[in-house]
């Protein structure tokens, strides 16, 4: 698993990359009402607002972390968005996305490098 | 920016793991452990205790009678101070020659004074104001060295009878004053979250004791800013510099039922308020918008700022809006021109680029249980 400092963890699942927030996103964030997620076949460049998370109190914006193609969201998020808080980091990813290069990954922090910067 | 102050009860919001946040120049808890969730749901089922002595307390001491206050007062809104009960409170708004409002209130009638309660952003502005207006008959006492704690929920009074035996046989808006081990209380049955009720004013030394106990009690749990928020915004309760401002009248908020009869044409002091002809107009003829509840008919909340449509038109924009814990979906509060303000309509509003269903609906969202 890798780390933004946005606070997005990244994995690597069959040649895609998942994307969800981290726990410590997630309770920093509060209990949250509803995600709105892309459609798939969206292409996202690095740094585009991908994702809207709504809290009881405020919206926030996920950044994405990569350029690429969405091939996959979420939909369960839809009908239980208190999944992010639940389970952030399993049942609550986001989307999924194609890139042309795993190694984009290489630039973000592992899991030690996140701790440090959440400490 | 100027440094924020810091509540009396500081200490008390960082033991309880609190999130402070700057709010009206103070660092306020907006949420504990429990989340905002969970603490607005608490305070509907049992007992919520807020700490909001960021809000102004205000003293006006006669110089001559009460009468005279009273009607000092009745100049700078149209509320009918001087039929205010001794011992009863009323819910007041400071207007504008325009008629807008500078700020809304709880009067007292605290027998041999009034007691006034005043939101934090507009406190300083509100002692300048009446210092200005009423000096001629009135003494004018920002209340230093006192906190106010509220206490909300179905379970308040249970919990509060035991320190405070007397508050059982309070009505809504009924004030008084206990002698308390944590010193004189001065107890008003109110709020603003639109359960039943207490607001407390107390002594800084009492405070911690006060607040100590009453969190000691099974019932009571801290509560902070965003349930308070998500709580009066249920109830339909107007946050001022939000829902109501020097650009709104009372009348286009839908608070017209604040203006008691005798204020009104026709009445025995009718007029007489700074920005009168407006108001009376008004309630006459009906305003050019109205303040309306608004339910999105999908999950997306819409917030403050979102423009409402009717087909391509623009008719209103939404001024509160978030998710009601206790409703389980979205709602909202705002204005839309008036011929757009019967229940029922169908509007969109813009979330993000998208025209979202939107349907005006009956406040509050929630129903109030006031004890009257």
């Amino acid at each position: 698993m890798k780390y933004t400092e946005d606070h997005e963890w990244l994995r690597i699942e069959d040649d895609l990359i998942v994307v969800g927030i981290t726990e410590h996103a997630a309770t920093q964030l509060g209990d949250i009402v509803f995600v709105e997620l892309p459609e798939v076949e969206t292409m996202i460049a690095k740094g585009d607002e991908v994702v809207v998370i709504e809290s009881v109190k405020a919206a926030s914006d996920i950044l994405a972390p990569v350029d690429g193609e969405i091939v996959e969201v979420n939909d369960a998020l839809g009908d239980k968005p208190g999944l992010v808080n639940e389970d952030p980091t399993g049942e609550a990813w986001f989307f999924k996305v194609k890139v042309d290069d795993l190694s984009v990954l290489d630039s973000y922090m592992d899991e030690d490098e996140y701790q440090d910067l959440i400490s | 920016m100027t440094e924020l102050l810091q509540l009396g009860l500081h200490a008390l919001h960082l033991e309880l793991g609190a999130r402070m946040v700057p709010f009206a120049g103070y660092e306020m808890p907006v949420q504990y452990p429990m989340g905002v969730m969970a603490e607005h749901q608490h305070c509907r089922a049992s007992a919520g205790l807020f700490d909001v002595s960021h809000m102004g307390q205000v003293i006006l001491r006669p110089k001559g009678t009460l009468s005279e206050t009273a009607l000092a007062l009745e100049a700078l809104m149209p509320i009918d101070v001087l039929g205010l009960p001794e011992g009863r409170q009323r819910y007041g708004l400071f207007t504008n020659d325009s008629g807008g409002i500078l700020d809304d209130l709880m009067a007292a009638n605290r027998g041999d004074h009034l007691f006034v309660v005043v939101n934090a952003a507009c406190k300083t502005a509100d002692v300048a104001h009446m210092t200005a207006h009423l000096s001629a008959t009135t003494e004018v006492e920002a209340v230093t060295g006192r906190a106010l704690l509220a206490l909300q929920g179905p379970k308040a009074e249970a919990a509060l009878a035991r320190l405070v035996p007397a508050v059982m046989a309070m009505r809504f808006m009924d004030v008084i004053t206990a002698e308390t081990l944590f010193g004189p209380l001065w107890i008003s049955r109110s709020g603003y979250t639109g359960e039943d009720g207490f607001e407390i004013s107390v002594p800084d030394g009492g405070a911690r004791g006060l607040a100590d106990a009453l969190l000691a009690m099974e019932e009571v749990a801290a509560i902070g800013l965003g349930a308070r928020d998500s709580l009066r915004l249920e109830a339909g309760l107007c946050l001022y510099g939000h829902d109501i401002d020097t650009d709104t009248t009372p009348v286009e908020a839908g608070l017209t039922w604040a203006i008691q009869k005798t204020r009104r044409s026709g009445g025995g002091r009718a007029g007489g308020f700074p920005g009168a002809a407006r108001i009376l107009n008004e309630l006459a003829s009906g305003p050019g918008r109205l303040r309306v509840g608004l339910r999105p008919e999908g999950k997306a909340p819409m917030r403050e700022g979102t423009a409402l449509f009717d087909g391509n038109r623009q008719v209103g924009q939404v001024t509160s809006g978030g998710f009601g814990p206790s409703v389980g979906q979205p709602i909202a509060m705002g204005y839309v021109l008036a011929d757009k303000g019967e229940i029922g309509t169908s509007l969109t509003g813009d979330v993000r680029g998208k025209r979202l269903p939107v349907t005006v609906c009956p406040l509050p969202f929630h129903p109030t249980s006031y004890k009257r």
